[in-house]
């Protein structure tokens, strides 16, 4: 089976492949989102902290 | 003061509370009447098509009358701090809770049944159907105040909660709306609807057991 | 809980304590994404390259691998979510709290694939992009139900009662969960149109079965990945100004 052949999913690549992007999107979106919140979080209260000792 | 004498002081009183606002009290008839006579304006008067979305129209708005009339449950007797006092009663609070919902059900479900036969003119329900909507309303009515309790209990301490409580109350009422429309739908073509209704009896029995138990944690949760 | 032996009544409270919880789920989370990676790597071989196109619906099927395993996820999340609401109300447990709302997006991002996949997957084989079929119907409800949950949660400012109200809707939905499905699926088989639904086949090839079990499998292990990434999140939010939390800025710095 070609690459091609592949993609295109017997002539369903246009159903297929747009779900499976639609399925990583959303699992990473929900996966990064609370990740990248907590880094900004943990940095203002570091910051916050630093103020407070001086 | 023995517990049936609070049940039944709660329902004197707040139904002697509600017809000192008489103006409010036909709000929710006026809008049930009004919604219904929408349908036809939108979709065109052809009696056919009126004739076979009759049952569903006046269910959805039989049911967006009852969530108009929700807030009406707890909002003021938590506004004016009675809710408290109920809260701190010596009684059990879900079976004061369900005095509450029956006196909101005689007022805004009850009303319903006496505007129902001329809706039911407007969209030109055969008269053979007459019987199960109003046993349909009887029925389900009741519910819809019940499942509402709910909803209002969880989101009385929020000062915009209307949007939220349509988001938390809509879905529930879905099995109501399938179960009442169909059997006024099958009514009207002749067909029996016993199943029907004693589904819609055996769900009112469980909501009339199942319901006081939340409203009541999430008015203690709100209230605090 | 004195019938629970005091060795597990005691692991449950150590767990259950933020910082160890915290602790716990950092040395949890690389483990587990070798393992969702594994599975996840297996599943899709063995979906999209080793099972055979279906004789009868050729390579549309192939969605199955993401939407099936995306729609046990979405019921199976919000029995969760009633299950830690249980908890958080009997027992008071703040960990079960912060579990319950850190499923609910997991969760609703669950629904909201199976829904769009199952409409992506209907347009070949029903002609259209929405058809009123029982599960996709009962679907939509469950997101609402997830959507209930989580505005209900953002909107009340006392994140106590919050919590309170959200395990309170949980308990509520779960009970309502099946008397939705049945009347939803009931509903349907009267008003069945002329389109018959192709999706659902009680038979269904071994080589098509296994990566279908891996998928899901690999779901199961993300939204572990998942639910421990929100809660730390959620537990560094509401316990700012805690001793562990400090030290946990001290050791960062």
């Amino acid at each position: 089976m070609s690459f091609e052949q592949f993609l295109n999913m017997g002539g369903y690549g246009w159903y297929v492949w747009p779900s499976y992007a639609l399925t990583a999107l959303v699992l990473l979106i929900n996966c990064l989102s609370p990740m990248l919140q907590r880094k900004q979080l943990l940095r203002q209260l570091a910051l916050k902290q630093k103020r407070g000792q001086r | 003061m023995s517990l049936t004498t609070a049940f039944f002081a709660i329902i004197r009183r707040d139904l002697l509370l509600a017809f000192r606002r008489r103006a409010e009290l036909a709000n929710p008839l006026l809008f049930f009447v009004m919604v219904v006579t929408l349908f036809p304006l939108a979709v065109g008067a052809q009696p056919n098509l009126l004739q076979a979305m009759a049952p569903g129209v006046i269910w959805v708005a039989a049911l967006l009358a009852a969530l108009l009339s929700l807030d009406n449950l707890f909002r003021s007797d938590f506004e004016d701090g009675s809710l408290e006092q109920l809260l701190l009663s010596p009684h059990s609070l879900s079976i004061l809770v369900l005095g509450k919902i029956l006196a909101h059900w005689l007022v805004t479900g009850l009303p319903l049944l006496l505007v129902a036969p001329l809706l039911a003119l407007f969209l030109g329900l055969p008269q053979a159907a007459m019987g199960t909507l109003w046993l349909t309303l009887i029925l389900a009515t009741p519910m819809l105040s019940l499942i509402g309790a709910i909803g209002v209990a969880l989101t009385v301490g929020l000062r915009r909660g209307g949007m939220i409580l349509s988001l938390l109350v809509l879905p529930l009422y879905i099995p109501v709306l399938i179960f009442a429309s169909n059997a006024v739908d099958r009514a009207a073509s002749g067909l029996p609807v016993t199943a029907q209704l004693n589904i819609l009896l055996a769900m009112l029995i469980l909501a009339l057991v199942l319901v006081p138990l939340p409203t009541s944690a999430a008015l203690k949760m709100s209230v605090n | 809980m004195s019938w629970i032996p005091t060795p597990i009544s005691r692991f449950f409270h150590r767990t259950s304590s933020p910082p160890h919880f915290y602790a716990l789920a950092n040395r949890w989370l690389p483990w587990l994404t070798a393992l969702f990676l594994l599975l996840l790597g297996a599943g899709l071989y063995g979906g999209l390259y080793l099972a055979p196109a279906d004789y009868q619906q050729g390579d549309s099927y192939r969605i199955i691998y993401v939407h099936v395993p995306a729609a046990w996820m979405s019921l199976f999340i919000y029995v969760l979510m009633a299950v830690m609401g249980a908890i958080a109300l009997v027992w008071r447990m703040k960990l079960a709290e912060v579990m319950l709302i850190s499923s609910a997006p997991i969760g609703a991002g669950f629904t909201f694939i199976a829904l769009v996949t199952g409409s992506l997957w209907g347009k070949p084989m029903w002609g259209t992009w929405w058809v009123w079929d029982a599960r996709l119907t009962s679907e939509l409800i469950l997101l609402f139900l997830y959507l209930g949950v989580i505005s209900l949660y953002g909107a009340i400012e006392d994140k106590k009662a919050a919590a309170k109200a959200v395990s309170i809707l949980a308990l509520v939905g779960v009970v309502n969960i099946p008397i939705i499905h049945y009347s939803v699926e009931w509903w349907n088989t009267l008003h069945q149109g002329p389109t018959v639904t192709k999706i659902d086949k009680p038979s269904i090839h071994v080589s098509m079965l296994v990566p279908l079990l891996l998928m899901a499998l690999a779901f199961k292990v993300y939204y572990l990945i998942a639910v421990l990434q929100a809660a730390k999140l959620e537990l560094v939010r509401r316990e700012a100004s805690s001793q562990w939390v400090k030290n946990l800025l001290e050791t960062k710095l």
